[in-house]
Formats: C-alpha cells, structure tokens, sequence
C-alpha cells in the first residue's frame, strides 16, 4: 500500500458529482500534482484529504491510517491554502509557532524550531513582523512554513502560487522544488496552470469533471497523453482522424486522410486497436516541420512568441488550421508541411 | 497642482461635513459648554449668583450619596454591559456562522423589539417582573412558590435585566459585523493546525471579532449609565441612579449648578471607565496567540 492510498471516492454537493469514483495511489516523498482546469473537483479531493469535506463513498489512508473518521484537526496533514490565510491579529513568528502551541514545547525548543523555519524559508529576522506588512511572496513563505514546521506527513497545498504575479511564480516555482527535496516531506499540490504542474511535480494527475484521466510524469504526460482532452489541455496540439489499416507485432498502419498512409510505433498508439478502427493522431506544433514537399498549406497568422513564432496554416480540406510552431519565418507564405511520424500520437476517438 | 488637488479635496471634504457639524455644534458643542459655565456658578432664587466657584465639583465630590449614586451607575451599567455582551455573542455567532441562508430574516427578527417604544419595553418587564406579574404568578400556579418573590422588581437586578434587553440589538449587530468579516480559511486554518473548536475559538474568533465587542461594550455602556427612565420605573429607591439625581436637580430641586457639576463630572468617569475598558480588551486581545 502506498503513503496515501485513496480508493473510490466520490463526493456530490447538490447535483452532479463533483469527485466521481476517484483512485489515487501517491507514495512516499513524492512531489504529486493535480491537474485540472477549475471545477474539475480537484480541490474538493483535497480538500477531503484535510478533511475539510467527507467523503459520500470511498476511503482515504495516509500511511496505513484510514482518515475517514479523524477530525481535520487531527490529522497528519497540513495546508498551504490559497491566499495563504496568514492570521491577521499575529506577527510572524506567532503565525508560524500557531499549530506548535499545543505541544507545550519547552519555550527555548519552540523558539529554535521556528527560527529555523524562518531560515529556511528564507524569512531570517522577519519574526517581528506584523501579518499586514507582508509582501505577497513573503506570505506565501510563512504559510509554507507555517504548515511546515509541524512536520506533517503530508503537506497539502492548494493552488499555492496563483496569487503572485508571473516573475515571483516562476522563482517560487524553482524555491518550493527545492524546499520539498530538503524537507523530504511529501507534497500534493493542486493547480490549474500546467506549467507550474509539468515544472514541480514527480507525478501529475489529470482531472476533468471529477474523474482522473491520466496519472504519469509531467514528460510523459506531455509525449504520450492517453486521450484528447489530456492532449488537448497540456499544451498544444493538432488532431486528425484515422482509420486502422492493419496491425503488426510492433507497429499499426493507419489511413489519415490529409497525412496519407502512415505508420506509427504500437508504443504510440494510446488503445487497443483492430482493423477498421476510428482513430484520432495528435501531434505537436514543435515537431511538424516547415519543408519542400509535403502537406501544402497557406500561413493565415504568425505569432511572434520570443524564442519562437506560432503559425497558423491554412491546409485544403481542413476546416481548423494546423498549429506550427517554428524558430524562424519560413520564405513565402505558402508552404509546405512535414509530419514526422514518430511524433504521431494515436488516441481513443473519444 | 498636486498640493492644490489635494486642498480641495479637503475642502471638499469639511463641505460634506458641514451639515453634521453645524449640527453638532448647536446641539452638542454649544449646550455642553453652557453646562459647563453653569456648573461653575451658584444658584440664587431663580437665577444665578455673579461670581465663579468650584463649591459645586467639593459638593458632589464630597457628599457619599453622591458617590454611591456613581458607584452604582457604573456597577449596574457595567453589569448591564456584561450580560448583554455574553447573551448577544452566540447570538451573533448563530447569525453569521450558523444561519445560511436566512441571515437577513434573522436580522430583522433580531431587531423587533425595537419596533416598540421604549417605554412598552420597560413596561412589560415590569409586567413579567411585577408582585402579581408574569413570573410570579406563574410560579405560584405552579405550587413551586407561595408567596410573590418580592426581588425581581424594583431594586439594580430589574434595572439590569431591563436594560440588557432593551440594548441587545446594539450588541448582536456590532458583533456581527465583526463575525461576518473574519476571513472562513482563517478558521479552517486553525483548524488544520491542530485546534479543536474551543481552541480555535479562543485563538482565532474571539480576538478577530474584537473590534465588534469594544464597540458594542461602549454603544451600551456610555449611555445606560446616564439612564433615568429605566432606573426610575423599575428601579425603585435602591435602583436610582446618578442621572435620576442629575434630573431631580434641574427639576424639582431647581440647582442647576450642582446638576451640571453632577453631569460632568458623571461624563468624565463614564469616559474613564470606558478608556479603560479600551486599553483594557486590547491588551487582552494582544495576549492570544
């Protein structure tokens, strides 16, 4: 059994089921995201494991413990909540000492824990400070070692990043990786922003209408998602739709339309397939190439993105433009479009 | 330009406050320092002696019916301030934590009371408390009692129990402002924390909600200790208080230098107390951690 083990749970307030039969293994020391656009049930599951919500069905164990019927107050978990819920009436140092009080700690022991806590959220000598003089990252820290310094077997953190603007995402991003390598503690983090998921996390789940779709390593997830809408919501990607011509020990030849007769690595090819199977090739902006020869098409639009431009080509028989995404402007607006297939993705139609 | 926007503003600014200070002038400013010169003055016949004098400050500092008049102003005030606050904060708490969907209507209903005069207020009490009232009689059918308790009426308990109803609302709604602003993940964090619901309550409700009880202690406190209605319908003798004296002065007696030296120097204790009282939850507030 794994270091948090939930099995079939589901959760309705009014209405459809906003956590439908969800299973979810995550192990020890591990960096867990879920992922999922909002509404997707993904803080409510969280939620259920601090145990701000119970379960209709289903159990929730953290390290062999069943959690369905401990009090949230005493559970081995702490939050990290989104706009951090810094106690406005406390400085710092009481913030942090908060979930300590109750220990009776020897006073020196106490002070010593929360010092280095404040070291290593990098907040030395801030102790002093008032909840109201905080900057947004620098809340953000105390809330981290606030939940930190109780030494949880689990630290729950829900959208723990969407409230600082880009710069300070990004820097806090590489600071809380590193944080939770010190610390060893395991991290389940829920966002929506796919970025900040692929960029901090061991392993990602996807979620969408209260199911998980797809649990893998962020490269995974983003080479080989398991179908359209995994596809579809990490990062980019265009579709085509297929037909199984035949099937080989290690390989599947398909007929897809505009793309001609191609065929893909059985790796490739998400579900079992038979001949005469409706099939659905995804394929990423970065990997069709600009060529002499090929799929002929017209830029409609250019975005010039930094590093790279994202194109809009306009293919004959095509009512949605294909995606590109090259470093330089090609020479003339009609081109030509290369699809290598090794890059080609086969997906479940639906 | 910057410093001439900025002037205007002010200007702008003291214009909408026009009205209320012209008001407060008149009626607040300008009376208040006519007390003041009165109680500086000695009463001869139907007017006022020539020269100025501190006699009336020794008198009504120096009488001990005077002081015992203060001493059970400020006693029953206080305790009319303490049992309305601890009966209006779960009420409060129910409104703004525990009443979902129905807060207005609770609201409203919290406030009924006070669609009657305050006189009907008080006269029902006197009804409930009365020798043959409500209570008493009830009792009596009842065979629990078998004769009329005689201290529920006319002595300090009626007078609390009087006025602890009449200012409720001016309780339950400060508090409840104060209850409906504290942020919810602030109590869910407590919780996460590891406080079970007293504790969290202790560390986390009670200090952020008290802005709400400062002001609802000072909204009852400073005005039921200058109340002679109260005092003089259920209060009976041992329940006048100094107001009832400071009325008595300018109307019966006719002494309008002793009452006004009476009514200043009863301003100034209420302020005193009340400072203190300021400082007093602050501080506590600052001890919870």
């Amino acid at each position: 059994m794994s270091f948090l083990s939930i099995k079939a749970v589901s959760k309705a307030f009014a209405g459809p089921p906003v956590v439908d039969n969800v299973d979810l293994e995550v192990p020890q020391g591990q960096f867990f995201t879920l992922l999922g656009p909002s509404g997707c049930g993904k803080t409510t599951l969280l939620r259920m494991i601090a145990g701000f919500e119970t379960p209709d069905r289903g159990t929730i164990s953290i390290d062999g413990e069943a959690m369905n019927d401990i009090p949230p107050h005493l559970r081995p978990t702490n939050m990290v909540f989104q706009n951090y819920a810094i106690f406005p009436h406390l400085n710092v140092f009481d913030n942090i000492a908060y979930g300590l009080r109750k220990q009776r700690l020897p006073k020196a022991e106490l002070r010593a824990r929360v010092e280095a806590m404040l070291a290593t959220v990098r907040l030395e000598g801030l102790g002093g400070r008032g909840a109201g003089q905080l900057s947004g990252g620098q809340r953000q820290r105390v809330a981290l070692a606030r939940a930190l310094v109780r030494r949880p077997k689990l630290l729950l953190l829900d959208e723990p990043l969407a409230a600082l603007d880009k710069r300070l995402r990004e820097a806090m991003q590489i600071e809380l990786r590193a944080l939770q390598r010190q610390v060893g503690i395991t991290f389940l983090m829920v966002t929506h922003d796919q970025d900040e998921a692929l960029s901090l996390a061991d392993q990602v789940a996807v979620m969408s209408s209260g199911r998980i779709l797809q649990i893998a390593s962020p490269r995974e997830l983003y080479e080989r998602p398991n179908c359209r809408e995994v596809a579809d919501f990490i990062g980019q990607n265009n579709f085509f739709h297929a037909t199984v011509k035949t099937i080989d020990a290690d390989s599947v030849t398909v007929n897809a339309g505009l793309l001609g007769v191609v065929t893909l690595a059985k790796a490739n090819v998400m579900c079992a397939v038979a001949p005469g199977d409706r099939l659905l090739l995804a394929i990423r902006p970065e990997d069709i190439a600009f060529d002499d020869a090929g799929l002929a098409g017209e830029i409609a639009a250019a975005t010039f993105l930094g590093e790279t431009s994202l194109f809009q080509v306009r293919v004959a028989g095509r009512s949605d433009p294909v995606i590109v995404s090259n470093y330089f402007d090609p020479p003339s607006k009609a081109v030509h479009l290369k699809f290598p297939p090794q890059f080609l993705i086969g997906l479940p139609e639906h | 330009m910057a410093e001439k926007g900025r002037n205007q503003g002010a200007e702008n600014g003291y214009l909408l406050l026009a009205p209320t200070l012209l008001v407060m002038g008149l009626a607040l400013a300008a009376p208040l320092a006519l007390v003041a010169i009165y109680s500086l003055k000695t009463q001869s016949g139907i007017g006022l002696s020539d020269g100025w004098t501190l006699a009336r400050y020794g008198e009504v500092l120096g009488r001990a019916s005077y002081q015992v008049l203060f001493w059970r102003s400020l006693a029953v005030s206080g305790a009319v301030t303490l049992v309305t606050l601890v009966l209006a904060y779960p009420m409060a708490y129910f409104v703004a934590f525990r009443a979902r969907r129905a807060k207005f209507l609770w609201l409203i209903a919290l406030t009924i009371p006070f669609w009657t005069s305050y006189l009907l207020r008080v006269f029902s009490w006197k009804i409930i408390l009365g020798f043959d009232g409500l209570i008493n009689s009830g009792l009596m059918r009842l065979g629990l009692i078998d004769h009329p308790l005689t201290f529920l009426l006319y002595n300090p308990f009626a007078v609390v129990v009087t006025l602890a109803h009449a200012w409720a609302a001016f309780a339950i709604l400060p508090i409840y402002v104060s209850l409906e602003k504290i942020d919810r993940a602030l109590l869910e964090a407590a919780t996460d924390l590891g406080d079970g619901p007293l504790r969290r309550f202790l560390r986390v409700t009670l200090p952020l909600s008290m802005p709400g009880v400062i002001g609802a202690a000072i909204l009852i406190f400073v005005p039921t200790t200058g109340d002679y209605v109260t005092p003089t319908l259920v209060g009976g003798p041992a329940g006048s208080m100094i107001a009832n004296m400071i009325e008595v002065q300018f109307g019966r007696i006719g002494n309008w230098p002793l009452g006004s030296a009476l009514a200043l120097v009863s301003m100034v204790a209420v302020a005193m107390v009340a400072g203190s009282f300021v400082l007093l939850a602050r501080w506590a507030a600052a001890q919870v951690r």
